[in-house]
């Protein structure tokens, strides 16, 4: 079983179909004892930064999550999501995140040329670079995923197992051991992000 | 690289796609989850549901419909027709859509973009325009085009990408239904004055109309059409190759 971290950030319908989808069995919870029960978990979230850590510390399910990571747990954070798993975020401010990912989140303005639209909204495709995350293991070197982001991965080199173009090299994903994130949606990118989601389910 | 974009529209009325579909092979054309289903299996990036419904039964079936339609179909799905309030935004949201368009709703209640945008974020409010020109300047139509607000057009964008609108869909009534092409000069004057992703609407007749609109004005993102698909005049496919061939970044199969 997977355990969707419901933290009252986004809308869950999409992510919980799309694992039925694959015929697995998720769950939208906030329930300890869940999610220390799943075999993985999946850290959603959309919207501001600073909103959703706050919820996260205050509820006290991220120190749920990083304790079942620490175990060995496999996670995998999906948009907001995956911003969170860094060390910091300087969205509106300095915001704390689970420290899991090196590394902090900045505007992509600072790194994308003046006239390209913020946010970034749309499909991009994927470079995966030398040694293909397990991740991916269902994809090919450009496939494109579906992407709306106003802030990006940074200094996180050791970590980027995949990149997208836009005026700028992108982090598109990142993974360290046990620990996952997709600055873009697997469950709006169709086939593809489907077969991500099939990948992750699919780890040892 | 950044794709361009094409979606095609459902009309939904009273759980029935409505307009005119003619497909081989869907053993029910008139059902929005089969047709959602052979849209996103042959390359739409994305798909719009208007529920065109007046009642409120038909609204409860809509909302129905979309929560299947979004438990098969895992690409960003939009819907318009009858938002007029946040909780018209919650409706759907909950049901699986991912974006929200206002049309009349926000001609009624211009502070709605800005609630909708300040509680489900800037990229969850599509703001809809029809719009027409009236001696030489373009206004903002309302009621499916057929009541002239007497707005301008261009500030109307302009203050609903300012209070959180975060995509534009432009459709020209003076070229809808003519399928001659897209509004070239009305889409340019829009792409001139905002910032976020515009998406072009009324007139194509083919694809020389969508390469003609990503080649004359690169910053249009996206272009949106009903009756040319369902109909099977462009196959969508069909259309991303010939986009390709002619430089216009897509995403194929």
């Amino acid at each position: 079983m997977i355990a969707i971290v419901d933290y009252g950030v986004g809308n869950l319908f999409s992510l919980k179909s799309s694992f039925k989808a694959i015929g697995v069995d998720a769950v939208t919870t906030s329930d300890p004892e869940i999610i220390e029960k799943a075999e993985k978990i999946i850290l959603p979230g959309v919207g501001a930064f600073g909103d959703a850590a706050e919820k996260l510390f205050s509820s006290g399910l991220a120190k749920v999550v990083v304790d079942q990571v620490k175990k060995g747990k496999a996670l995998l954070g999906i948009c907001l999501g995956m911003q969170l798993l860094f060390d910091k975020s300087l969205e509106y401010g300095e915001h704390k995140g689970l420290g899991l990912i090196k590394g902090e989140i900045r505007p992509i303005q600072d790194v994308i040329p003046s006239d390209y639209k913020v946010p970034h909204i749309g499909w991009n495709a994927l470079n995966f670079g030398k040694n293909k995350s397990p991740l991916f293991k269902y994809l090919n070197e450009g496939d494109h995923v579906y992407f709306v982001h106003s802030f990006y991965g940074a200094k996180c080199e050791d970590s980027v197992i995949a990149t997208t173009e836009y005026g700028a090299t992108l982090t598109a994903a990142v993974g360290k051991d046990n620990v996952y994130g997709c600055q873009f949606h697997p469950e709006k990118s169709g086939n593809v992000g489907l077969n991500i989601l099939k990948a992750f389910c699919e780890m040892e | 690289m950044i794709t361009k974009r094409i979606i095609p529209c459902l009309d939904v009325k009273d759980g029935r796609v409505v307009k005119g579909v003619n497909f081989q092979g869907l053993s029910d054309v008139s059902s929005p989850v089969e047709l959602g289903k052979y849209y996103s299996e042959n390359g739409a990036d994305e798909l719009v549901f208007y529920d065109i419904t007046a009642s409120s039964d038909g609204r409860a079936l809509f909302t129905d419909i979309l929560k299947e339609v979004a438990s098969t179909i895992f690409i960003p799905l939009t819907v318009g027709g009858g938002i007029n309030s946040l909780d018209d935004f919650d409706r759907v949201l909950k049901c699986g859509a991912d974006k929200v368009s206002v049309n009349s709703g926000a001609i009624k209640n211009p502070d709605l973009i800005y609630q909708a945008a300040k509680r489900y974020g800037d990229q969850c409010v599509v703001l809809s325009v029809d719009a027409k020109r009236v001696d030489g300047v373009y206004k903002v139509f309302a009621k499916g085009g057929r009541e002239n607000t007497g707005m301008d057009a261009l500030e109307w964008i302009k203050r609903g990408v300012d209070n959180g609108a975060g995509e534009i869909v432009i459709n020209s009534i003076d070229t809808d239904g003519v399928k001659k092409g897209f509004d070239l000069e009305m889409l340019s004057a829009v792409c001139d004055i905002v910032s976020v992703p515009v998406i072009a609407s009324g007139g194509a007749g083919g694809i020389e109309d969508f390469i003609k609109l990503f080649k004359t004005l690169p910053k249009v993102d996206a272009g949106l059409a009903a009756s040319i698909f369902h109909f099977g005049e462009v196959k969508i496919n069909d259309l991303k190759l010939q986009l390709k061939a002619n430089g216009i970044p897509v995403r194929l199969k």
